[in-house]
């Protein structure tokens, strides 16, 4: 303390200025590190899918850099194995499931948040509880199922299972119930029906909401891996990671290495090409509503 | 107004009868599963009921390896990566330019697929007839000693498994942690700093205090993400877990259900059951240690 004292005020404003700037540069170098650490598996993704495969093999120290990109990678990829085929299964998937479940969980959540009759509490409360139950646990049983009813190798076997999310209706009737009950009398008297008033007021009130739930639906569709693999054999109806799966095992990714990697930059590039033009609504999105890890 | 009372059942009828098929009806059915012995799959017939399925389970030797392996991964991924990601989301909190940037950038690995990235992965650690790879490489120029990631010795598959994990789960966690900082009242800093308050201090008895209902809820999230570590693991080793000595306990349960080991669903209801009861106590406990710990 006492030499803190005999120091003038300018030695010690200089001093702490230092330290300030001190951090600031450790924290930014830190930050970059790790911003390096996240983007550099993109980049090599990238840079590999653009390397022939000749000179892949060559490369004993590989090269962070080509000088001779070439497509034949991504020729290979949709040659080799019916890439787009499975691309188009899981579009047709991740667009099915995302709108199947839209309707239901929109006409419960309704349900729940502005239409009155008995037991609601209670089968509210049965639904919440299902929420604890983890998906491990019911797969087996609904493998079982699905086989039983001949729907593998389906779509209808592959959507079904994931078309209500409880915890995305308990989300949506909470966003509903916020809505004015002055405006469903109101529209009730106006001669509105209760159809009418959900598609014709309440959705579009609560729309940021039901985008939400839709981004977070489409990129767990787009990722989903166990429950695909269980119920395709048939490679008309693979999805991109199980396509990818495939190709690694008993694939041309066995040896070919720099065009599984542009089977990897092709299945990555629409959830990073969505992630960069909705990076704010996503971001919000997950802090809101999503569970991860 | 007679007819709502029906109305509201009808608005909920999809919902109540697609969670019953794939929801209620399966739990109450893996049950049964799980103690009807000798089970035939194909003929949907069995010999009795008992916990012979149980029994089986526990002494199976790839199951125990799972259960190891998983313990592993939740023990040492979960402390590491909270702690990780409260360091980004402070350092990311103590910067005003780039900040935007670096939080898009942090978040990426969320949105894409892990078992597309998990392979970029692999080929970064795992030696081929042509490289040693990228990471082996590195250690060499180091002085050190290359190993096989993918195919070598067990600690340095868990080395790359937890890596990995790490790696993924953290986009989620700064986030919340961001936010969860950036919304802390700035009046408390601010008396703080009136008081000359030093910076480690302002740290426990401020931002830890204020943060902390939201790093119980990333603690309790991520140990029961770990639980069920299953694709990853699928993204770096392949398939075949168990012969990479790698597998999990979700992985032990899908094995047993399909795959090369495959068609026995009496053992992997029973493994099921066994790996919701672990995720449940631990659940139970952390909430107890978050009454009593936790500032709301």
């Amino acid at each position: 303390m006492r030499s803190d004292t005999q120091k003038t005020y300018a030695e010690i404003e200089r001093s702490a200025r230092t330290r300030r700037r001190i951090g600031k540069i450790l924290t930014y170098t830190f930050l970059v590190f790790w911003g390096l650490m996240v983007l550099f598996p993109f980049y090599w993704m990238v840079l590999t899918s653009f390397k022939s495969t000749g000179a892949y093999n060559a490369e004993f120290v590989p090269k962070f850099y080509t000088l001779s990109p070439t497509l034949e990678n991504y020729a290979e990829a949709f040659t080799a194995v019916p890439l787009a085929k499975y691309f188009l299964n899981t579009v047709i998937f991740t667009l099915a499931t995302t709108g199947i479940m839209l309707v239901v969980i929109i006409l419960a959540a309704y349900a729940f948040a502005k239409l009155e009759f008995k037991g609601k509490n209670l089968v509210f409360t049965l639904f919440l509880a299902l929420m604890m139950i983890p998906g491990e646990l019911v797969v087996i049983t609904n493998y079982v199922t699905i086989t039983n009813w001949n729907m593998r190798n389906t779509f209808w076997g592959l959507i079904l299972p994931s078309v209500t999310s409880v915890f995305y209706i308990y989300l949506l009737k909470e966003n509903f119930a916020q809505v004015s009950d002055d405006l469903y009398k109101a529209a009730r008297i106006d001669g509105c029906t209760d159809l009418g008033f959900l598609l014709k007021v309440m959705v579009p009130i609560c729309r940021p909401t039901i985008v939400t739930v839709i981004i977070l639906k489409v990129i767990e569709c787009w990722n989903s891996y166990v429950w695909p693999r269980l119920i395709t054999t048939d490679q008309n109806y693979f999805l991109v990671s199980n396509g990818i799966q495939q190709i690694r095992e008993s694939g041309f990714g066995r040896d070919n290495i720099p065009a599984m990697m542009a089977a990897v930059v092709v299945i990555s590039v629409p959830l990073v090409v969505l992630f960069l033009i909705f990076h704010k609504k996503i971001m919000e999105g997950v802090s809101r509503g999503g569970t991860k890890g | 107004m007679k007819s709502s009372k029906f109305k509201g059942w009808l608005y909920l009828l999809p919902a109540i009868l697609f969670l019953g098929i794939f929801m209620v009806y399966p739990l109450i059915d893996v049950m049964i599963y799980s103690v009807e012995e000798g089970y035939n799959f194909v003929s949907q017939t069995s010999d009795g009921y008992g916990l012979f399925n149980y029994s089986y389970v526990l002494h199976d030797p790839y199951f125990l390896q799972a259960v190891k392996n998983t313990f592993l991964i939740v023990v040492i991924t979960v402390p590491l990566s909270t702690g990780f990601a409260l360091l980004v989301a402070l350092a990311l909190n103590s910067i005003q330019k780039l900040r935007n940037l670096f939080q898009t950038v942090y978040f990426l690995p969320y949105v894409t697929n892990t078992l597309a990235v998990g392979l970029v992965f692999m080929i970064l650690f795992k030696p081929t007839a042509y490289t040693d790879g990228m990471v082996n490489l590195l250690i060499q120029f180091f002085g050190g000693e290359g190993v096989d990631f993918i195919e070598g010795p067990y600690w340095a598959k868990m080395f790359v498994m937890c890596f990995y994990t790490i790696w993924v789960v953290l986009p989620f966690k700064v986030l919340i942690l961001t936010s969860a900082l950036a919304s802390v009242n700035q009046d408390y800093y601010n008396a703080a700093k009136i008081d000359g308050t030093s910076k480690g201090r302002i740290f426990r008895r401020i931002t830890l205090p204020m943060i902390s209902p939201m790093l119980f809820y990333l603690i309790i999230t991520g140990f029961i993400g770990a639980f069920k570590a299953y694709s990853d693991e699928v993204a770096l080793f392949g398939t075949d877990l168990n012969g990479a000595g790698m597998n999990t306990i979700v992985g032990y349960v899908y094995d047993m259900l399909y795959g090369t080991a495959g068609g026995y669903p009496s053992y992997a209801s029973a493994a099921a059951i066994i790996l919701f009861v672990i995720v449940l106590t631990i659940t139970c406990i952390n909430l107890m240690v978050s009454k009593k710990t936790v500032h709301y």
